[in-house]
């Protein structure tokens, strides 16, 4: 077979969902951002809810989510992605609002408008893709860096005396009562894309109940910050970071899980 | 049904929000201007237009929901004093940079600082010179009365919506506190969702409806071309605005020999001091900018030919004189007079300066 016949619709086994748009990812190869932006709009297809959804970037790696993700979509000040999403979805309460934001936009800069949107229950989305440092703006040291972990601005490794310990904002926010669902996930494996996908979808499925907020954390790489190849990233995120952060449903129905 | 009643400057404007038919207003509580949400919160506007209110956790979140909320298309506000109207600038430049239509109150006390809650013109620079990062300016609309908060509302959002700009109606704690009657227009219905798609859905984000292609909402050009071209674009609204929706009001000018220019309650008291100069046989005018940007520096320009000198009195230790100077080019002298730290001028102290700075003998 060539190329022409594989890509006949009779011989394909995959497609992408038209909720991507055709513009090449702006991400390093071998980044989770683009499989989460992947599986956000997959699940955005499958519930048919293009027409009613939109999506507000953060600034970092993913402020061009908008180039990608093919809803209408808001453009953020760094850290605001919950405020933007409060204002659209209480002026359009039927509509299915979701932000995409790294941890230095939700743990660092947006703490406020992140604990404050979770405490209004607000009936929204939020994606939390968590890759322990500031892509963005060249590896910085960010709320979820790891003790000990090398960044750009802990050159030594983060010493928690001076820098303050990681913080699990996901735990934080799911003791809040406007919280509905929360889940931490993973994408650097096919089985854990499947069941990041899972969650997510759970997530969006949750919007109609308006009960709260679902809140669905992301544990990915950043091989170009962390200075690795992209399978040394994954397999480092393996054995560090799902110690740290560990995966699994942590609020379901508005009931935290009990462990 | 248009209703003539005795109320506060806040709770003025805040009943004409509702009555403009706005879609939501997100606040956070400052002194001199709580009452705008306070008097929201009471009124319960859900019931009355489906209007939203929210008090959000700071004037940095409140800023960002009415971005969000603009940026579906609906017609939104918030209101601040001074140190919370600091806090709303980087959202401010990015509703200017995303080109969303917005209307932003600040009830102005004085600074710097924690400052004081007495009234205050000490913001002119920030409002008029665009506030926080960036190439951009606002629409500034300055009430002078309780009637004009009032009446301001309804032409902010003409404003808004037909530049795609924020707009900063530039209040005082003097106008937000007092109590005057006020003429309420009838209430406006708020624009349906069916009305609202139609009108907006070339640029507003409230999701594809239809499957029509996205829209995006940014303020990001990574490339500087696009960057510069945006700019141009907003500085072509800006020539725009000062071509098409100048205001300014002249009292006592036509025979005038001396000029004060003063804005919002400094006009209010400068007022009162025309007729004590002219009293005593000083013919004096006023100039009141209505919008202090676009400013009226043609007209400016104009009354040189007639007026010896010009006295900007403001509520603060200089800051319009700037901008009367530079629209006169020295063709007069200028100078200022003003009282800071939450102290208002009286007529007759505006007057003695009048005298001793400009008429001189
Ligand atoms: C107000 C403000 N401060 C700082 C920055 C610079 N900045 C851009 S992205 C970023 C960090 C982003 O890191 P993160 O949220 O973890 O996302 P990632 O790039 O890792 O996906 C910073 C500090 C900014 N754009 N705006
Ligand atoms: S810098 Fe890191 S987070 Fe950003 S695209 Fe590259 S790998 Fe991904």
């Amino acid at each position: 077979m060539d190329i022409k016949d594989i890509i006949k619709p009779e011989n394909q086994v995959y497609k992408k969902t038209d909720l991507m748009t055709e513009n090449a990812l702006s991400y390093c190869p071998g980044c989770g951002h683009g499989t989460a932006h992947r599986l956000t709009m997959e699940v955005v297809e499958e519930l048919g809810i293009k027409e009613d959804t939109i999506g507000v970037a953060p600034v970092g790696c993913s402020v061009l989510a908008y180039d990608f993700m093919n809803v209408d979509m808001q453009q953020a000040a760094h850290g605001r992605a919950p405020a933007l999403a409060t204002g659209i979805s209480r002026t359009w309460p039927d509509k299915y609002v979701f932000t995409y934001q790294g941890d230095g936009d939700l743990a660092a800069i947006g703490t406020a408008e992140t604990i404050h949107a979770c405490n209004r229950g607000e009936n929204i989305v939020i994606i939390f893709i968590n890759n322990g440092i500031y892509g963005m703006t060249g590896g910085q040291m960010a709320p979820t860096t790891l003790p000990g972990m090398r960044s750009s601005t802990s050159p030594y490794g983060r010493d928690v005396r001076s820098m303050g310990s990681p913080i699990k904002i996901t735990e934080l926010i799911s003791n809040l009562p406007g919280v509905y669902f929360v889940s931490r996930q993973a994408v650097h494996t096919p089985k854990h894309v499947r069941k990041a996908k899972k969650a997510i979808k759970q997530a969006f499925e949750n919007v109609k109940l308006k009960k709260g907020l679902s809140f669905v954390e992301i544990v990915s790489n950043c091989n170009s910050g962390w200075k690795m190849t992209p399978n040394d990233a994954n397999k480092w995120l393996e054995e560090n970071m799902l110690d740290f952060y560990q995966l699994g449903d942590i609020k379901i129905d508005g009931q935290l899980v009990q462990k | 049904m248009a209703e003539l009643k005795l109320m506060k400057g806040n709770e003025a404007i805040a009943e004409a929000a509702i009555r403009a038919g706005v879609d939501a207003y997100f606040g956070y509580p400052i002194t001199p201007q709580s009452e705008v949400i306070e008097y929201l919160m009471s009124e319960q506007p859900e019931h009355r237009t489906g209007m939203v209110v929210l008090q959000a956790e700071s004037e940095v979140a409140a800023i960002n929901m009415v971005y969000g909320a603009a940026g579906t298309g609906k017609k939104v506000m918030t209101s601040s004093s001074s140190p919370g109207i600091s806090l709303k600038q980087e959202g401010i430049s990015y509703l200017a940079g995303a080109e969303l239509p917005a209307v932003i109150l600040n009830v102005v006390r004085g600074g710097p600082g924690l400052g004081t809650i007495q009234p205050s013109q000490a913001d002119y620079f920030q409002s008029v010179k665009g506030g926080g990062h960036g190439d951009y300016r606002l629409y500034v609309l300055a009430p002078a009365s309780v009637q004009e908060m009032a009446d301001f509302v309804d032409d902010a959002f003409e404003m808004a919506f037909k530049y795609k700009t924020p707009v900063l109606i530039l209040s005082d704690g003097l106008i937000g506190q007092m109590m005057e009657k006020v003429l309420l227009k009838d209430q406006k219905a708020r624009l349906t969702d069916k009305e609202l798609q139609e009108r907006h859905g070339d640029w507003a984000t409230f999701g594809r409806v239809g499957g029509r292609e996205r829209n995006i909402i940014t303020s990001l050009d990574l490339q500087s071309e696009k960057m510069e071209n945006r700019v141009h674009r907003l500085m072509a609204k800006y020539k725009r605005m000062e071509e098409e929706d100048l205001r300014f009001e002249k009292i006592k000018c036509d025979d005038a020999d001396y000029l004060i220019v003063a804005y919002g309650s400094s006009a209010r008291i400068a007022q009162k001091t025309v007729d004590l100069a002219r009293a005593k046989g000083h013919k004096v005018g006023l100039l009141r900018p209505i919008t202090l940007f676009p400013y009226p520096k043609k007209e400016l320009m104009e009354m040189t030919k007639q007026v010896k000198g010009i006295l900007s009195v403001e509520l603060n230790m200089g800051q319009m004189v700037e901008d009367i100077r530079l629209a006169v080019e020295h063709k007069v002298p200028v100078e200022h007079f003003g009282r800071t730290g939450g102290i208002i001028h009286t007529p007759e102290e505006i007057l003695k300066a009048l005298e001793e700075k400009i008429i001189k003998g």
